[in-house]
């Protein structure tokens, strides 16, 4: 999938307003967009473009309540059964004692987990090639890009065409 | 004059900046030769790191017996100083986690820098409980695993053994919550670099590209760990002062404790800020970003929570008093007028009566005093964790076993010694990433920037702009 080569046509947006505009008539021209690039997360670019509420924070509880678990049953079991010790004449299963680090181990599986999930849904980690349209879209340009690998001829003009109608600066044609 | 938003909202960008100057500005510093003010500075703080290593490796190998630490008094300036840079640590994950939640838009002036900041502090601060365990190779064995002595484990019912797992978490997730918002700065920093420095922000940046999926993940991402590092933050130095409040001696065992300890921590946490952000922002000239409304906003901050620190102070002398426990009443009379009564009457004047001068505007809005005021807040709080301490140590049950105690060159040496540390690290990270949020400062842009808002609103642009900035300020509400 990766080694594959897609010929991506793109426009470079100088405005957030232009590109939100310019989303909503490729959605009214039935345009199928590859992808949309900002500088920053420009609001409600989201419900434009259909994309679902991110699930990360579900999982963000999931790992939280596992981390929770974990460090309770785990205080619970060598409390109780591994190696009771007597502390200042508490019981051996002394619950209140065990709530700050239960929370503790609940942030850090919490933040752990989400931070790493986040990182391999979004294909990211140390040493990965950034698939680069242009060095301007992480300063000042806003991008729609198109796959316009087996996209007929026609097509490709139509697209151009849109971009010069939706007040694109620049259009380009890269192959990644 | 009709404004595109609320005027009251405050100019948070001065300069008519646009996206690219914004860039240009944020990016540059890491990109020219450094200063000759840094080189000067940075010199001094590694000559400070060589005296900390002096100090740590003369405690190892000569032993903890080198401090001035005695049977009665035995926490002294470790403690003091752990506890006086975890105070500092607080204010970046107070600033990036809570002031995020509460929408305030002027911290994406300081977040990046005081996050960092947080960082540093936090290594700083673990520097002192870990020596000070005198045999610093056992330091391992206060992590829970199942080791070669046999079953045996840590106290999980400990004080202590919380502060390890508190200020670990508290540190890793700063980490994770500081470098995921850098993330989309280093790969700017990348897209402008070539050869060399380009590969090595490529390794840094992850891949980032700032498709609109991810950029939703990373809101999301950034959402929920502010949400956790609330109540993280809050709990540290609750955490911390269960330390003292968990133990049986009169002056310690107090309930006002933790809430006490958070308000000094934010307290020192925003003062420490104020005097890096004072220096950072006229040394890299980011004066257009971090502008004397940041600082009159962190200024707001400082006389909230020095005045609760002060009703704190006031409050432990009148239950001390109320409580007719003369015990009790002794610890107190002895914090104020025993032998150490320079350092409370110190901490009252720095912490509790110089920052009512913020009440001020002039004096809020003013480079100069808010410096001086920052240092001076610097010293009142290391000055309450001294009174704290040893103070209350000094004078213990038994009159034959009063003491006093003075620091040595070592425990000096090993204070000052971090402190260069902290601005070795902090002015490292100056010279690698951007100091002010480059994505985030953009975001902000149409709502805060001057020619949008305020009294240099461009009138004939204004109408053109003005109905995406009001549309755009509904949305985030």
């Amino acid at each position: 999938m990766a080694a594959q080569s897609k010929k991506v046509l793109y426009g470079l947006y100088n405005d957030e307003e232009e590109l939100k505009s310019a989303i909503k008539t490729a959605n009214a021209q039935h345009l199928d967009i590859m992808d949309v690039f900002t500088p920053f997360p420009v609001h409600g670019l989201d419900p434009i473009l259909g994309l679902k509420e991110s699930r990360l924070h579900i999982m963000g509880f999931v790992y939280g309540a596992i981390g929770a678990l974990f460090a309770f049953l785990a205080m619970t079991w060598i409390f109780t059964s591994d190696w009771p010790i007597v502390f200042g004449g508490k019981p051996y299963w002394s619950v209140p004692a065990f709530i700050p680090i239960v929370f503790e181990n609940t942030v850090l599986y919490s933040a752990w987990g989400m931070t790493i999930t986040f990182y391999t849904v979004c294909g990211m980690w140390p040493g990965v090639k950034a698939k680069t349209l242009d060095n301007r879209i992480t300063d000042d340009k806003f991008c729609i890009a198109f796959d316009v690998s087996d996209a007929p001829e026609g097509d490709v003009k139509n697209l151009q065409g849109f971009f010069t109608k939706t007040g694109a600066a620049e259009v380009n044609v890269k192959m990644m | 004059m009709s404004q595109p938003v609320a005027p009251v909202r405050h100019v948070l960008i001065e300069g008519n900046k646009s996206y690219h100057q914004i860039t240009e500005d944020l990016c540059s510093p890491t990109e020219k030769a450094p200063s000759r003010e840094w080189i000067v500075v940075f010199a001094l703080a590694t000559a400070f790191v060589g005296l900390y290593v002096f100090a740590i490796v003369w405690t190892v190998w000569k032993g903890i017996g080198t401090w001035n630490l005695n049977r009665t008094i035995n926490w002294g300036w470790d403690i003091t100083n752990f506890v006086w840079w975890i105070g500092i640590g607080h204010a970046g994950t107070l600033i990036s986690a809570i002031l995020l939640l509460f929408r305030q838009r002027w911290r994406t002036g300081v977040n990046r820098a005081a996050e960092a900041m947080t960082i540093f502090a936090v290594i700083c601060a673990g520097q002192f409980p870990i020596f000070h365990m005198g045999r610093v190779w056992m330091a391992m064995f206060t992590i829970p695993f199942p080791n070669t002595r046999g079953p045996l484990w840590t106290n999980f019912n400990s004080p202590l053994l919380w502060d390890i797992f508190a200020i670990s978490t508290y540190f890793s997730v700063s980490v994770l919550f500081w470098y995921t918002g850098l993330v989309p700065d280093l790969a700017t920093i990348r897209d402008r670099a070539s050869g060399f420095r380009r590969k090595m922000y490529d390794l840094f940046s992850f891949g980032w590209t700032g498709s609109a999926k991810h950029w939703q993940r990373h809101e999301s991402l950034s959402l929920v760990l502010a949400g956790l590092s609330t109540p993280l933050v809050l709990s540290v130095h609750t955490i911390v002062s269960f330390d003292f409040a968990t133990s049986v001696i009169p002056g310690w065992h107090t309930t006002i404790f933790p809430p006490y300890f958070v308000a000094g921590a934010v307290f020192s946490g925003f003062a420490m800020v104020q005097t890096l952000m004072v220096i950072t922002r006229k040394v890299l000239n980011l004066k257009e970003y971090i502008t004397i409304n940041h600082i009159e906003s962190m200024n707001k901050v400082i006389v909230l929570t020095g005045t609760i620190v002060g009703v704190a102070y006031l409050t432990e002398l009148f239950v001390a008093w109320y409580s007719g426990y003369i015990y009790e009443q002794f610890a107190f009379y002895n914090r104020v007028f025993g032998p150490y009564w320079w350092s409370y009457f110190g901490m009252m004047f720095c912490n509790v009566v110089s920052p009512q001068l913020f009440w001020s505007r002039s004096i809020r809005r003013s480079v100069w005093w808010t410096f001086f005021m920052s240092i001076l807040i610097n010293i009142g709080m290391w000055f309450e964790r001294f009174v704290i301490i040893p103070t209350t140590l000094a004078r213990d049950f038994l009159p034959s076993s009063w003491s006093l105690y003075s620091p040595t060159w070592v425990e000096i040496s090993m204070f000052l010694g971090t402190i260069g540390v902290f601005f070795f690290c902090y002015l490292v990270f100056t010279r690698v990433a951007p100091v002010v949020a480059v994505a985030e400062v953009k975001a902000i842009l149409k709502v805060a920037g001057d020619q949008y808002i305020g009294p240099k609103a461009k009138k004939a642009h204004g109408h053109a702009h003005s109905e995406p900035a009001t549309k755009k300020a509904e949305e985030e509400g």
